[in-house]
């Protein structure tokens, strides 16, 4: 609490900086962004930086203008900026203010603040922009799919596919045909002059307002951390409901123009759901068999590696648009069928150049809708009708839980691990409606009953988000449902998992059962032969899952290690086993050193290298196309480099526990870290078999380890939770590359 | 093929029911697959597991069958391997693999759970001293990637490394350096083993389905079919075996 002080004038400088932004987009005109439905002709007012225009056009000025002011030009962009400027800083304020963002989801917040800016456009009198139709569906949406689709926990999906398909299709058939009918029925009561409104009309309205919406389920979902099974119930439903929507959308509009229904036509609405649905699978499964087989080749051209994902991602979309085909399924496909594929080609600055893009894009995207959507309410024409929007909002509830209970009653009994009365009710509490409904409901060209539509959709859009979404974390922890389990990858885990999978597949083989795990085997098998051969580059395609896992873990303890030797500390060890409990006594010729493929081995060099060995990377010429190993920005000086050597010895030291029967070099070593003189390279001609720790590693005046035979009991009170192993084996790769008498002392990084 | 349609009495299958926990139609169902598979013969040995195609592509392949011949997991208290099993001994083994029953209690569940755990314990302990020894899980993991070809085997070596000292720091936290892990005991096991159980809850084979399988005709027909290939295939598993 001492900082409160500058704390509160950083604050207060921040919101002032806050508001100016608002008054200036605000007044700068934001008529541009939206897609011009709402637009009416230049104003005839004029906004205040308009009349300097007109002090260039005169013509007894003579003198060359200096400065000159010219907004027009640069408007639209300008102002789009203007906008996601703003979006972010707010999104960057409700972490500022303390304890807001704890009781209130970030969605809500987004939302007032969109109400907010609207409240304030519109009292200056101009017409704030709506959230478009086009720009939602075409912009705004997209990377939040990609996001969610890319980074699908795919085991968790497939195992859950049942289910998730059941509530999907089965349980939005429900709602829309529950919702559309009750509305109807209601709007036939007497005395509530809604007898205008049609069944098919109702049914529309019904099909609108009953989807689950992916954006605000991942807003809301992702704060609460709830347990992956339910996640992955809620969010993949909201995903594969898409397609419901979308055939029946167009189903009833067509209809609700046509005036009459006929059996031949719901005959075709259902083959348009099988069509609309596999079609957009398809188009996206294509589009990323595209994009995996264009990762295999960009060994060269590391730096445009990312955009080849996005580009196929964000083509497989248009194209399922194209067709009228369900977009977001596509979009699914082609994330999860590109991405087994193009981690294994992609370098690990391209991976997370991915990632990271992937979620600053979705982030971006989800702040825009939710601030549109507040906006959007202020600004449009509503029609308040008291009982329609009433009974739409009971209905809305009521139709989803009683189609969850009814539903989860049907598949209970093809599930092994059942639905509990609490998972239940998390999955009905969790189905809140979002944007899309919003969008849907503006494309509606209906004129009179629109408007009535539209403040109903809002009305539910907001007791979803506010009511729901605030309540359901409270909820979470009263009813105590499992939470997600922050787990590191483990190297058991993956061993046990693969184990298993292969015994219940012999079992069912022996019970002579073609079941789950043997088509799941099956295509296990015909991807390893065939598809990864022609999908993934060079010796990866060999690789079978477990070494590519372990691997992994490797390479992230490797850069966990060198990031956390070169500015923070390292958390502390509660475990101090190690190597050499487990080695078994006697056996001499087993190493402890293991090995690595290669190319994991160089990468892994690499990047320890890079961090050590920074003085020389400065020296090094620039140019903006050459990806180059960047230095930690915070560690530039000479003085606080030597200083973490110096700690970085003594951790490594430290960690270091040779075992006892395999000492055959002399116990104490000098350390000499000489990185400006002598830069060492893995030369790969030199041993042909391989970075082995060799018992005596040549001559001493090259780099070598203090090998510690104290035990590991210094480092207990200061040290890492790292799994021990991992780190000795990283000092001893780093020995290795830093011990190898490489008599060529040419440049390490090319 | 005769004994396939007429089935067994109802008064055997009771005292395997009550034992294993199958109802009469999946009990039947098995006797029928036994039969198969051992050619209408009273025992199974282990060359009948080999005969059968699709296990040939499956790495742990003879740990599977081995747990099928082990004595420790015929829930009688006894130890080491035999040659040949007979029905009662199949279903038990079976029975492993069944889902808890939803009527039973936390305490049944448990019990069903460590059950469970326990055979895939005995699967890996292969010299029933009760602790699985590094050489051990080296086994394992070598298994596991041995149908990958031109491996290293150093990297199998260490990852079986890796995860026996997972195991060692979850369960033993602290050890002196010049202490020895013997290894894996079956409680360490079962504290690993909290995640995979719930794997294995999720992934129990439904046997259920098999009632199906046993009903239509054309089962009867994949069932000779099968044995055409079980036939055709025994020459190439064994050459496959001998070449290993």
């Amino acid at each position: 609490m001492a900082e409160l002080g500058p704390a509160r004038s950083w604050r207060t400088g921040f919101f002032v900086c806050v508001w100016l932004l608002l008054f200036l987009s605000v007044s700068s005109g934001s008529r541009d962004v939206s897609g011009g439905n709402e637009t009416s002709g230049e104003p005839a007012r004029d906004t205040p930086e308009d009349p300097h225009h007109q002090t260039n056009s005169t013509a007894h000025k003579k003198a060359f203008p200096v400065l000159s002011f010219n907004y027009h030009d640069v408007r639209k962009p300008f102002v789009i900026s203007l906008w996601i400027l703003l979006a972010l800083l707010m999104k960057l304020g409700f972490h500022v203010i303390p304890n807001i963002s704890n009781v209130v989801p970030e969605s809500c917040l987004l939302i007032g603040v969109g109400l907010l800016v609207g409240g304030i456009i519109k009292a200056i009198g101009e017409d704030a922009p709506v959230l478009d139709t086009k720009l939602f569906f075409h912009y705004l949406l997209p990377p939040i799919i990609l996001d969610a689709g890319y980074f699908l926990p795919i085991r968790t999906f497939m195992e859950n596919m049942g289910t998730i398909l059941v509530f999907a299709v089965v349980g939005t058939l429900w709602n829309a045909f529950f919702i559309g009918g009750m509305i109807f029925a209601v709007c036939q009561i007497e005395g509530v002059q809604l007898a205008s409104v049609d069944l098919l009309s109702c049914l529309l309205f019904g099909t609108i307002v009953s989807a689950v919406d992916p954006v605000a389920v991942l807003a809301v979902f992702e704060e609460i951390h709830i347990n992956e099974l339910l996640h992955i119930l809620v969010f993949g439903e909201s995903l594969l409901n898409d397609a419901v929507t979308v055939v029946l959308y167009h189903l009833f509009e067509e209809f609700s123009h046509a005036g009459t229904v006929t059996v031949v036509d719901g005959v075709l609405g259902v083959i348009c759901f099988f069509v609309v649905s596999l079609g957009g699978v398809m188009v996206g499964a294509i589009y990323g068999i595209l994009g995996a087989f264009t990762s295999r080749f960009t060994t060269h051209t590391r730096v445009i590696e990312p955009l080849f994902v996005f580009l196929y991602s964000y083509m497989a979309y248009l194209s399922a648009e194209v067709f009228h085909l369900s977009g977001i399924m596509s979009l699914i496909a082609c994330g999860v069928v590109m991405r087994p594929y193009v981690e294994a080609n992609v370098s690990h600055k391209s991976y997370t150049t991915i990632k990271y893009f992937l979620k600053m894009w979705s982030s971006v995207s989800e702040t825009l809708i939710f601030i549109f959507l507040g906006v959007s309410t202020v600004a449009g024409p509503h029609a308040w009708n008291w009982t329609f929007v009433i009974s739409t909002v009971l209905l809305c509830l009521v139709s989803r839980v009683l189609g969850v209970i009814g539903l989860t009653y049907i598949i209970n009994k093809f599930r092994i691990v059942k639905l509990t009365k609490k998972d239940q009710f998390i999955v009905a509490y969790g189905g809140l409606r979002g944007a899309i409904a919003f969008s849907l409901g503006f494309l509606l060209t209906d004129k009179e009953r629109k408007n009535m539509f539209l403040t109903a959709i809002i009305t539910v859009i907001f007791f979803t988000v506010f009511v729901q979404g605030m309540t359901i974390r409270p909820l979470v922890e009263l009813l105590a449902v499992k939470r997600k389990k922050e787990s590191k990858p483990s190297i058991n885990e993956e061993i046990h998992t693969q184990f298993l999978d292969h015994l219940l597949t012999g079992i069912e083989d022996i019970c002579g059962h073609y079941g789950h795990h043997h088509w799941k085997d099956k295509l296990n098998r015909f991807n390893k032969t065939y598809v990864k051969k022609w999908l993934i580059a060079g010796e990866r395609s060999t690789e079978p899952q477990l070494i590519s896992f372990y691997n992994k873990m490797e390479m992230k303890q490797a850069m966990m290690l060198v990031e956390s030797g070169s500015a923070a500390k390292l958390p502390s060890i509660l475990s101090s086993v190690s190597m050499q409990n487990i080695q078994q006594r006697g056996s001499g010729n087993r190493r402890a050193i293991p090995s690595i493929s290669k190319s994991r081995e160089q990468e892994i060099r690499k990047i320890l290298r890079s961090n050590l060995q920074k003085t020389r990377q400065r020296l090094r010429s620039y140019s903006r196309h050459d990806l180059m190993l960047d230095p930690f920005e915070d560690n530039v000086s000479e003085v606080r480099f030597r200083k973490q050597r110096v700690e970085m010895e003594r951790r490594m030291s430290h960690y270091l526990t040779v075992p006892a029967n395999r000492q055959e070099t002399p116990s104490v070593r000098k350390v000499c870290f000489e990185p400006e003189h002598q830069v060492f390279t893995y030369d790969n001609s030199e041993s042909p078999r391989g970075p082995r720790a060799r018992p005596d590693p040549g001559p001493l005046d090259a780099v070598s380890l203090l090998s510690e035979s104290q035990g590991p009991n210094k480092s207990r009170e200061q040290k890492a939770k790292v799994p021990e192993e991992q780190e000795e084996q990283d000092q001893l790769k780093l020995s290795r590359c830093l011990s190898d008498p490489g008599p060529n002392q040419e440049e390490d990084i090319s | 093929m005769g004994a396939l349609q007429s089935s067994p009495g109802q008064p055997e299958y009771v005292d395997l029911a009550k034992k294993t926990g199958f109802s009469f139609s999946q009990i039947s169902v098995l006797h029928k697959r036994f039969l198969q598979l051992s050619h209408n013969g009273e025992t199974l040995q282990r060359d009948h597991f080999n005969s059968i195609p699709d296990l040939a592509c499956n790495p742990i392949r003879s740990q599977i069958i081995e747990a099928f011949f082990d004595r420790r997991n015929f829930r009688q208290n006894g130890e080491g391997p035999v040659e040949e099993i007979r029905f009662e001994e199949f279903l038990v083994v079976m029975s492993h693999f069944k889902p808890p029953s939803p009527r039973f209690v936390e305490e049944q569940r448990e019990r069903v759970r460590r059950e469970k755990l326990r055979f895939i314990f005995n699967m890996h302990d292969t010299d029933n001293d009760g602790t699985i020894t590094l050489d051990e899980y080296r086994h394992v993991v070598d298994e596991l990637l041995s149908l990958s070809e031109a491996l290293e085997k150093d990297t199998a070596k260490s990852i079986a490394d890796a995860a026996m000292l997972e195991v060692a720091s979850t369960s033993m936290g602290h050890m002196e350096p010049d202490e020895f892990y013997e290894g894996i005991t079956f409680e360490h096991f079962l504290k690993v083993g909290t995640q995979i159980t719930h794997y294995y809850n999720t992934y129990v084979c439904k046997i259920d389905c098999l009632s199906k399988l046993a009903y239509s005709k054309c089962a009867f027909k994949y069932v000779i079919i099968v044995e055409y290939f079980a036939k055709s295939n025994k020459k190439s598993a064994t050459f496959k075996e001998s070449e290993k």
